[in-house]
């Protein structure tokens, strides 16, 4: 959907999908390197379960919100990446205790 | 990483760094008054400048000299004494101007005598079929992600909608390299007949020449449809194709990416949430704060600038920072203001600067069809809540949007009403043949940005709090 321009010369940090290792730039936000990514990113809503992309990448609309280092309902289009960090992807309601 | 505000109280308190909020802030502090910016993303620049200080773009002709605009910006406020502070999320604002900002998930409590919001604009709601399906965003979201990450389309991409933003994005995203095999302008045929008495003062304005030249940059290499007056996305749980209707001919096309712009309205929560009162606005279709001349609210000390107040553009957005911050230098230190420039000049530069904005509002004025969806079109993004839900809980007794939260459940998710409650006030007024002023908004209160119970429960509590919450 989205590709990176060859003048982007920032550096590269590594971030987990659901565990697995993906190259972002340093900078990017978390929804911004996930888009970039290639990898299958949508979440499930709450509601029916339908399937969805971030929207507005501003931080009004919540279609970004993702599990960050543990802690869910993050907007993940106003986080900036870390090294290392671990992000997954929010399918359906929220189960107690998570 | 994160900081917590120095002061407890400040002279002024700013919240929001894109043109409003950074030329207030500077203003202010260069007169001496203690002053704090808040704003919630990574770096300064709201919108109009994302990630200005921060950018990988750097051939400077493709974001274009309106963008590096900001940069001086920054750098006066850098050179001021204004304490600045990214990544703080304003939650709450009261009548006291007692502010509650979240940084780096624990709140902090600041008192301000004067309040400036420049909380900006946000795209206006676009409720077409399909428009929730992941591969469907908006314009400006494309525009983020070109700005901040350099990310440009790469798949099949359409543009729908109308107004500058959208050649403004159509062209960057050409000069990086990237994609975009169709636009599809919705702009309203009889607008063009409507704008035509507001002409003369766009054509001496600045945005006619550099609009034309865009318009022209994008035509030469982008397939443009004009008159576009029906628009659907459609595809099984991802973005499959796009279909509209021109000139009475359908036409479906493959695509991968649709972005959508149909313009910009008032960012209302935080002055909602605050008691700012605000009145519909028949020409820009939304709810617009009632202030005086110097961005003074209905609430004493809180003032809004930029296209918070009003949409008027980033350079009338500049301008109304400065008049704001002077209106309270002008009340808190009087003699300091003799080094600002007069009001009278400032106010001529805003003159200036909204020149040529009545004819853009007037030819980019959105179709009903486009504010105003029908059947199984999704209205609030969040509880997911169709048009026919909302007009089902109409014939069975729901007056306004407040009582259409108890059917429907409509503005209750995590946006807080942001993506639906301009179409659910005027889809309740059209289906109660009342005026959106008469069928109001939602009534929005502190959070107006969610935050995390433990966060709220490790906000240091006197003896007084919790003897009135506490039994026994």
């Amino acid at each position: 959907m989205f590709r990176r321009s060859e003048q982007d010369k920032r550096p590269q940090v590594q971030i987990f999908i659901d565990g697995v290792a993906v190259a972002a730039r340093q900078g990017d936000t978390v929804s911004a390197a996930l888009l970039a990514s290639g990898v299958d990113v949508r979440r499930s809503t709450a509601v029916s379960g339908a399937p969805r992309l971030p929207y507005c990448m501003m931080g009004v609309c919540f279609d970004c919100l993702i599990t960050i280092d543990g802690v869910g309902n993050r907007q993940g289009c106003l986080v900036p990446v870390a090294e290392g960090m671990q992000i997954e992807i929010q399918k359906g309601k929220r189960e107690i205790g998570q | 990483m994160t900081v917590a505000p120095r002061r407890e109280d400040y002279d002024v308190v700013v919240i929001g760094a894109g043109p409003a909020g950074l030329a207030a802030a500077a203003t202010s502090a260069e007169a001496g008054l203690t002053t704090l910016l808040l704003d919630e993303n990574i770096g300064p620049g709201g919108q109009v400048f994302r990630a200005i200080s921060s950018t990988p773009v750097t051939d400077r002709n493709q974001l274009g000299a309106d963008y590096w605009v900001g940069a001086d910006l920054v750098q006066s406020l850098r050179a001021s004494s204004a304490e600045v502070i990214p990544r703080a999320t304003v939650w709450s604002l009261d009548r006291n101007l007692d502010i509650a900002v979240s940084i780096g998930g624990a709140s902090a409590f600041v008192k301000a005598k004067r309040v400036i919001l420049a909380t900006g604009a946000l795209e206006r709601p676009f409720p077409i079929p399909g428009w929730t399906l992941p591969g469907v965003m908006t314009a400006g979201a494309a525009q983020t992600m070109l700005k901040s990450s350099a990310l440009v389309p790469d798949g099949r991409t359409v543009i729908a909608g109308q107004g500058p933003l959208l050649w403004l994005l159509a062209a960057q995203i050409l000069r990086l390299g990237g994609r975009i095999d169709r636009i599809l302008d919705t702009t309203e045929r009889g607008n063009y007949l409507a704008a035509l008495p507001h002409a003369f003062a766009f054509l001496t304005s600045p945005y006619f020449a550099k609009g034309l030249s865009m318009m022209r940059e994008v035509k030469a290499k982008v397939q443009v449809v004009s008159g576009v007056a029906e628009l659907a996305a459609a595809g099984d749980g991802q973005l499959a194709s796009v279909s509209y209707v021109a000139g009475g001919r359908r036409e479906t096309i493959p695509a991968d990416l649709l972005l959508l712009h149909q313009g910009v309205v008032p960012n209302v929560n935080l002055a909602m949430s605050a008691g700012v009162e605000h009145r519909w606005d028949d020409l820009q279709l939304c709810w617009s704060p009632v202030l005086d001349a110097s961005g003074n609210s209905s609430v004493a000390g809180i003032a809004i600038a930029g296209d918070g107040a009003g949409i008027g553009g980033a350079n009338a957005a500049v301008v109304r920072g400065r008049i704001a911050a002077r209106a309270a230098v002008d009340a808190l230190a009087p003699a300091a203001a003799a080094r600002l420039p007069a009001m009278a000049t400032l106010r001529a530069d805003l003159a200036k600067a909204e020149r040529g904005r009545l004819f853009l509002d007037t030819l980019f004025r959105p179709a009903p069809q486009f504010r105003i969806p029908s059947g199984d079109t999704i209205v609030c993004r969040c509880e997911e809540v169709t048009a026919k839900d909302v007009l089902d809980s109409v014939a069975i007794g729901a007056t306004g949007p407040n009582q259409l939260k108890a059917y429907r459940r409509t503005g209750m998710g995590p946006c807080q009403g942001r993506l639906c409650g301009l179409t659910v006030t005027e889809l309740m007024a059209q289906a109660r043949g009342k005026s959106p002023q008469e069928i109001g908004y939602y009534r929005l209160r502190a959070p107006v940005k969610p935050i995390t119970l433990a966060e709220l429960a490790a906000v240091p509590k006197s003896e007084a709090d919790v003897k009135a919450v506490v039994r026994g």
